[in-house]
């Protein structure tokens, strides 16, 4: 495991946001040529919600990583969870400018449609996640910080929600995230007293 | 009902497909022209003018942008796994309160109808909407086959359910076998065809192959594919996704701009097709075919009866 860490130690951060980022426009690229199929917007409203979803299970992993295997990925995690609000940004920016295109219709949507209010909710969590993540929110707010970025924990929550309640019929993708999510949250219980693995 | 129009034209006539496509290029811009012309004369000649304006998609949008759960959820799995589903021999169990109950094969169905040309609009319950070139026949015809009995007032439908050809039904999305249902004069409304093909080839397995109903006024989903059993019955029929959701998908399901779906409005929709800046369309009552189907809900409550 030592060797694994002082490999990852290689890896600067830099390339994570880089390599984050990247699918995001080969994604609209796709889109733009018809690689995503006969109806791109759909396509492209999913592919960026999902990766979203991947994205906050990894953030969610690295402590249990860590705590459990020994391997330590601690200093991705500001990049991996801005990513995942990258992607969250993006998932949303396509459903309202692309998808609904109605303002009346999208303010009526939040309202009406229980799975959009709880996306729209996870998404108003994140945002000030987003926004003090960086060195001086961290140095500002002291043990607060901690204690602001527990909201991780209900936005991802309600992340896996909104695709739950999404799907059409009894679907097995959704219902695993879902089960990812609460696996990585029931390892964070205090009353949990996890042996190390490695 | 049946029989009202004979076809004499033979597979020599058949237009290429390509100059098929240029023809109704060019029907939709005289159509579009007309339509300008009577903007002013009010509802009637504005839908006819939209009629005949109606372009198909294309062949790749209306044979890779499926909903086929058997072959799994993603739009693009039936394209890529219905391919294994064997169609040929093919037969359909027509049983229930017919006068001639048993298993049609499809040379047998085949022999006795006359396949025809029915350009339709296709609206899913998704808030997506084709336009399809189907050809089939009515349903009407294949019922007198059998013989409708007079106590049968609805028509059961049912998809194939061959687990080793269809791998999403390994989960259970719906209660397998697929099934759908009409009232027995949705059923015999010329307007319900059988399909066996689109654009003049037959049905791709992912559209639904060897047959398939086509109901053009009501949600996609009740145009049930790769039917193998027909029944007709008294009683209302289970219908898949009513069986699955009854809030979200009643049996009735037809295209109704003012009932919306409970998870998303069903007033508008969009066009497969316009790629990635698509605008959204106004979604019309019964998708476009108010005149020739509302009688058939005359007195009823469509708020309630969705």
């Amino acid at each position: 495991m030592q060797r694994i860490n002082s490999l990852f130690r290689m890896v600067p951060v830099w390339l994570v946001y880089m390599g984050g980022m990247l699918p995001a426009g080969v994604l609209f690229y796709q889109g733009l040529s018809g690689a995503l199929g006969a109806e791109p917007i759909k396509a492209l409203e999913h592919e960026y919600g999902e990766l979203a979803l991947q994205l906050l299970v990894a953030t969610l992993a690295i402590t249990p990583l860590r705590r459990l295997l020994g391997l330590n990925l601690m200093r991705f995690r500001r990049a991996i969870g801005l990513l995942c609000f990258f992607y969250v940004s993006c998932h949303l920016l396509v459903w309202l400018l692309l998808d609904v295109q109605l303002l009346g219709q999208i303010l009526a949507d939040i309202l009406k449609r229980p799975y959009i209010t709880i996306g729209m909710a996870g998404f108003v969590l994140m945002l000030p996640l987003a926004l003090t993540s960086n060195g001086i929110s961290v140095r500002r707010l002291g043990a607060r910080w901690r204690l602001l970025h527990r909201l991780t924990y209900p936005a991802a929550f309600l992340g896996a929600l909104h695709y739950v309640m999404l799907a059409k019929g009894f679907q097995l993708e959704p219902l695993i995230y879902m089960g990812a999510i609460l696996l990585l949250l029931a390892l964070r219980l205090p009353s949990v007293a996890w042996p190390k693995l490695a | 009902m049946a029989h009202r129009w004979k076809n004499d034209l033979s597979d020599a006539d058949v237009t290429p497909y390509a100059a098929f496509l240029n023809r109704r290029q060019i029907m939709a811009g005289l159509g579009g022209a007309a339509g300008l012309g009577l903007a002013g004369l009010g509802g009637t000649a504005a839908r006819a003018a939209t009629e005949e304006a109606l372009e198909p998609n294309s062949w790749e949008d209306v044979t890779t942008y499926c909903n086929f759960y058997e072959f799994g959820t993603g739009k693009g799995d039936p394209a890529a796994y219905a391919g294994q589903m064997t169609t040929e021999p093919w037969s359909v169990e027509i049983d229930g309160l017919v006068e001639r109950p048993g298993s049609y094969s499809m040379a047998q169905i085949l022999d006795a109808m006359t396949l025809e040309d029915r350009i339709y609009r296709f609206r899913c319950v998704e808030a997506w909407s084709m336009v399809v070139p189907w050809q089939g026949f009515e349903l009407a015809d294949l019922l007198n086959l059998a013989g409708v009995q007079d106590g049968a007032k609805y028509v059961a439908f049912e998809t194939l359910y061959r687990p080793s050809e269809m791998p999403g039904t390994a989960y259970n999305v719906l209660d397998w076998p697929y099934r759908e249902g009409l009232r027995l004069d949705e059923a015999q409304h010329p307007l319900t065809i059988m399909a066996t093909g689109i654009f003049g080839k037959p049905l791709p397995n992912q559209n639904g192959a060897p047959l398939r109903l086509v109901v053009p006024w009501k949600y996609g989903f009740k145009s049930i594919k790769s039917i193998v059993r027909i029944t007709l019955t008294d009683q209302q029929p289970q219908t898949s996704w009513n069986m699955a959701n009854a809030r979200e998908y009643g049996f009735y399901s037809n295209v109704n701009p003012t009932v919306d779906h409970p998870r998303w409005s069903q007033a508008s929709e969009r066009r497969i097709g316009g790629g990635l800046f698509a605008r959204r369309e106004p979604t019309l009552m019964f998708n476009g075919y108010e005149k020739d189907v509302a009688a058939l809900y005359q007195g009823m409550d469509l708020a309630e009866n969705f």
